[in-house]
């Protein structure tokens, strides 16, 4: 295989990119599409005190979820927790920060992190305090509107069915749901892979995030978890 | 939830006839999840997912499951013919912009206005709200698929909801274990009574007033 633009390397190399304390944005939905070796490597790393931003915190054996039931992490930004039910624990103990977005909204904060809008506006959670609380309101022709603030972060994680040596990434049926937006909002973009080809095999037409958002795509070793439904 | 399976899938077979041809449905998790069963099989619907399917299929076989086609919450499912991937962003856009016809889901709360909670039970843990909001404020038509009362015996039906709002004035139409109300201008109409309850103890399990059609 060649590596024309540097990009294909391991999960070991790119660990070193990742420090306690740090802030991650992981794709998934439900375990569902997160990248299984990363979350494996972080854990054997021992990273802690993790600020993460995804969909949801998976279950306490499937997906992003293992960090958060080992105590690596202080602070989620998610939609929901309540498959995981270590994270509930968690938050009741004091021991992990939560901060909820309704799960529309979220994926959209992370969409306009990817694409470089500072913020936007929505009626979505007006009638609830949680939601609606400290936010700034917007009144536009007459309607009024909460304003929700762009979400990014200095690395993204996401998994991809394959790539090519530039980074083009495809995804598989539902695994893709939030990958190809959090894949656009990183400052670094870690694409974890079933496969690799060079440069060329993908058509241009298939291409669901364009290699621009990626600098390192690794290798998948596989899930190492047993599924909910096993 | 302490109900028979008979009176689940009664339920659910309600709420399956308010389900038209071409229509586009998201389903929440629950009694909601039984509705399929009771949908002739010449109509055509799609049924919409939160992480990025417009036409889910029936659960996986067991043998047949992929990891890779799964519903919100998790578990395999299939895919229709016809049906579609995207991302979240596209899936909950369909919600907002109001494709989706109809959303079936539970609730802790009603009230007579259709004031929906379904998130959080004071004092106990929050789970967070997921695509509920969504759902509740932007689907076209509301259903409301839960037990009449509480494990405590308090009516679900109430004239202001006690428990933190999910989406004001939201719910269309609430069908439980007893009866089968639509939320109108004019208040909540009782419009169906299922056997073996009479009126009397329907009005008996409701904490609000309401018309009967």
């Amino acid at each position: 295989m060649k590596n024309r633009f540097n990009k294909i390397t391991t999960v070991e190399k790119v660990l070193d990119l990742f420090h306690d304390g740090g802030t991650i944005m992981f794709g998934g939905f439900g375990g569902v599409g997160s990248p299984p070796s990363i979350i494996e490597g972080l854990l054997n790393k021992g990273v802690k005190d993790l600020t993460l931003i995804g969909n949801d915190t998976g279950f306490p054996h499937i997906g992003i979820g293992r960090l958060v039931a080992n105590g690596r992490v202080k602070k989620v930004i998610a939609s929901h927790i309540g498959s995981n039910p270590v994270a509930g624990q968690l938050m009741t103990e004091g021991n992990l920060e939560v901060e909820f977005s309704p799960q529309g909204t979220l994926v959209e904060r992370i969409r306009a992190g990817g694409v470089g809008i500072p913020a936007f506006l929505t009626d979505i959670g007006m009638d609830s305090d949680f939601v609606s609380t400290n936010k700034e309101k917007v009144v536009l022709e007459g309607r009024s509107y909460l304003l929700e603030t762009a979400l990014s972060a200095p690395i993204s994680i996401v998994y991809a069915k394959k790539a090519d040596e530039y980074g083009n990434l495809i995804y598989d049926k539902s695994a893709r749901n939030t990958n190809p937006l959090v894949a656009m909002a990183g400052d670094i973009t870690i694409a974890e892979v079933e496969e690799i080809v060079e440069v060329g095999e993908l058509h241009p037409d298939e291409i669901v995030t364009p290699g621009v958002f990626v600098n390192y795509i690794v290798p998948t070793e596989g899930v190492n978890w047993k599924w909910v439904w096993e | 939830m302490g109900m028979g399976i008979g009176i689940r899938d009664q339920m659910a077979k309600r709420a399956a006839a308010e389900i038209k041809e071409g229509m586009v449905v998201n389903l929440g998790i629950g009694i909601p999840s039984l509705v399929p069963n009771h949908l002739p099989l010449e109509i055509n619907v799609m049924f919409h997912a939160e992480n990025g399917i417009v036409g889910m299929g029936a659960s996986a076989k067991q043998g047949e499951e992929d990891e890779n086609l799964c519903n919100a919450g998790g578990y395999p499912v299939s895919l229709v013919s016809g049906g579609s991937y995207c991302d979240s962003v596209i899936a909950f856009g369909m919600i907002r912009r109001g494709i989706v016809d109809i959303t079936i889901l539970g609730a802790l709360q009603v009230s007579e206005k259709g004031d929906l909670a379904n998130w959080i039970v004071p004092g106990k843990k929050i789970p967070g709200m997921g695509g509920a909001m969504e759902l509740a404020q932007k689907a076209q038509k509301v259903i409301v698929l839960m037990n009449h009362t509480d494990k405590a015996g308090n009516s679900k039906i109430v004239k202001e909801c006690s428990f933190p709002l999910t989406s004001r004035a939201c719910v269309d139409m609430i069908i439980t274990d007893m009866a089968v109300f639509h939320v109108t201008e004019k208040g909540l109409v009782l419009s169906e009574v299922f056997q073996p309850y009479t009126l009397d103890q329907v009005r008996e399990s409701t904490a609000c007033s309401f018309f009967c059609k």
